[in-house]
């Protein structure tokens, strides 16, 4: 196929462009929304299928040939990836034509969403360091206006830091690009690797790997440089904030578990072990700040910073069976922290507030959006059978086997904590009673309210499928990761075996 | 700010400095020129347009909406990468037809030259919407 792996970048924007054009009709807004994530979902399946049997899908754009042009090449952590960007798109845009606001909407959250969901399928299909750096921008553009879109105060001042230090992680980032090229005269991600096994080393090279690492760092929310985080997600809408935590984070990540397997493998024993150091601290800082948080929002942006310690952990650990529990955990934390946000954002639109000292009750009010978030917050926190559990106790038993016995008691540690900070939001949302009832903002009619909660249960069984068929899943996953820890089939279906 | 000068002379300039961006756009494909810089000169003749008399005024001479000028843009680059296709080469592939002349001669057109018409569009429009808007009062 000479076309499969650049749909993943062409549709979105092709969504984008139409949304653009119908700026003034929301309706066909949301209706090529809706579609055009769909159709993401479906070619991401299709290239699912073509790459589970470990097969490379390599793209030449514009047929130039490989070192020289921009290769696209989708590997199996890619698909994967690509997988569950449609499926979060779907999810995400659906709920987002139920509840964002109209101005919002007027403003251009769709194309802006189709633009920030073409900036991620790139930085996961393209095998060309610029060429990433170009998606980054891309996704980055697109957030910056997502993330300040409304204008409100908390919004801005969330804004002003999000952009600051992103923007710093892309000097960071260009910076090390520079130097990379000035060391090898090439970027595309194969050669590189190529040329890093056939000698280029020492410690230009460590530095290089380390500017890398602060960059993606910066951008996953790792330790000691994921203040930005908390401070501004959750000042947008759930919808916003949702995308946001499924996808900006794992991008930083995926960037980073990707150089650090292909290119700058060297010298595990430093680079990797300062990785897992990082890993550690970005656990251990993440939920002790949710400890002393009382707001829902809060809490669960936070915790995405704990998440991406353990899916670095893997990549710290750097064995076969690390990077497969990186991965299930990849998946597994894109699923349930959206969904979380979600839930978080139907109970704001119920009773107009996230503070947990307000709300109370919902348990007896809503059993049905009650079963969903403990379902997930429960899976977030690792709690067999569900998904978290089968992606922790892979990580933890990778750690066990290299005998890196403190990562593995900081993950237990913070998976305890993770399991107090969700049964606090669980007793004072749903739980206690409401200190003073609180009116129903927004009863809707149950038809209505079931739509509305789709995407949700979508997110739940998805969760739940993921613990129930862990064989499969995990067999998939430790694949995936076997093609990262041998990376020369990947350099060979890029370069032609060059 | 009102000059008389400046009015008078933008009056003189602007056809000039649109002329001359196409003259880059299409000058792109061999030499130092193309969508990018086209579009941007394009653009700061508006912007000028604005300075000299208002942003009202410029909004009126260029007629349409700058952001569905972008949102055409883009939608012109996406379409310059299908003809490839047909001729099953990878998507973006520059591909190359010879219109013959009327008066002899043959005029090479390709998708490069329509992706770089695309880039001057998007560029033009969104330098408009922020020219516009930060120009415009409250």
């Amino acid at each position: 196929m000479t076309l499969l792996p650049s749909l993943p970048i062409t549709i979105p924007l092709a969504g984008a462009v139409l949304c653009m054009l119908f700026r003034r009709n929301i309706r066909a807004q949301k209706g090529i929304a809706l579609f055009t994530s769909f159709l993401i979902l479906l070619t991401s399946l299709t290239i699912f299928a073509s790459t589970k049997d470990g097969t490379i899908a390599v793209m030449n754009v514009g047929d130039w040939p490989a070192p020289f042009g921009i290769t696209l090449a989708i590997d199996m952590l890619s698909s994967v990836m690509l997988l569950l960007v449609g499926l979060l798109a779907v999810g995400v845009s659906a709920y987002a034509c139920f509840d964002l606001d109209e101005p919002r909407m007027k403003f251009g959250f769709f194309p802006l969403m189709l633009i920030l969901l073409m900036g991620v399928n790139g930085a996961f299909v393209t095998g060309d360091l610029f060429n990433l750096y170009v998606w980054f921008e891309v996704l980055l553009t697109a957030s910056f206006i997502l993330l300040a879109l409304g204008g409100e105060r908390a919004q801005l001042a969330g804004s002003i830091k999000y952009v600051t230090l992103n923007l710093l992680s892309s000097a960071l980032f260009l910076a090390g690009i520079g130097i990379l090229y000035g060391m090898a005269g090439t970027l595309n991600l194969a050669d590189l690797a190529h040329l890093v096994k056939d000698g280029a080393r020492g410690d230009l090279l460590t530095m290089v790997a380390i500017m890398f690492m602060m960059a993606f760092g910066i951008k996953a929310g790792m330790f000691p440089l994921y203040f930005w985080l908390p401070a501004s997600y959750p000042t947008p809408p759930a919808a916003v904030t949702a995308l946001f935590s499924g996808l900006l984070t794992k991008v930083g990540a995926y960037s980073m578990i990707r150089m650090f397997t292909l290119v700058f493998d060297s010298d595990p024993e430093f680079l990797h072990g300062l990785i897992l150091v990082g890993a550690g601290l970005t656990m251990l800082s993440g939920v002790l700040a949710a400890t002393a948080q009382y707001e829902m929002r809060k809490i669960l942006a936070v915790h995405i910073v704990s998440q991406i310690g353990y899916i670095l952990m893997g990549l710290g650990l750097f064995t076969e069976l690390a990077l497969t529990g990186s991965i299930i955990y990849l998946a597994h934390v894109i699923i349930v922290k959206t969904n979380l946000f979600l839930v978080a954002g139907a109970v704001n639109r119920l009773k107009g507030t996230y503070d947990l000292k307000k709300l109370g009750g919902l348990y007896s009010e809503r059993p049905g959006l009650s079963l969903l978030f403990i379902i997930s917050a429960m899976s977030l926190a690792g709690v067999p059978p569900l998904s978290g559990f089968f992606a922790k106790i892979t990580l933890i038993i990778a750690g066990i086997q290299i005998e890196s016995w403190a990562i593995v008691v900081v993950a237990l540690g913070v998976s305890l904590l993770t399991l107090y900070s969700m049964t606090k939001i669980w007793a004072y949302v749903f739980w206690k009673p409401a200190p003073e009832p609180l009116p129903d903002l927004d009863p809707m009619p149950k038809g209505q309210w079931f739509v509305f909660l789709l995407p949700m249960v979508g997110y739940t069984v998805i969760s739940i499928a993921i613990g129930v068929f862990a064989g499969p899943v995990f067999d998939y996953a430790s694949e995936a990761a076997a093609q990262l820890m041998n990376p020369q089939a990947y350099i060979d279906a890029v370069l032609g075996g060059v | 700010m009102t000059s008389i000068i400046l009015r008078t002379s933008t009056r003189y300039m602007f056809p000039p400095l649109i002329v001359f961006s196409v003259y880059l756009l299409l000058r792109g494909h061999h030499f130092p020129g193309g969508g990018f810089v086209g579009g941007l000169f394009a653009g700061s003749a508006f912007a000028l347009y604005a300075l000299a008399y208002s942003v009202s005024d410029a909004r009126k001479a260029f007629r349409q909406d700058p952001r569905d000028i972008t949102a055409g843009g883009l939608a012109i680059a996406l379409l310059s990468g299908i003809p490839p296709l047909f001729s099953s080469h990878a998507f973006l592939t520059g591909t190359w037809w010879e219109v013959p002349l009327p008066m002899g001669g043959v005029l090479d057109v390709g998708t490069p030259l329509i992706f770089d018409v695309g880039v001057y569009f998007v560029v033009l429009g969104v330098l408009l919407t922020v020219v516009f808007a930060l120009g415009e009062e409250e």
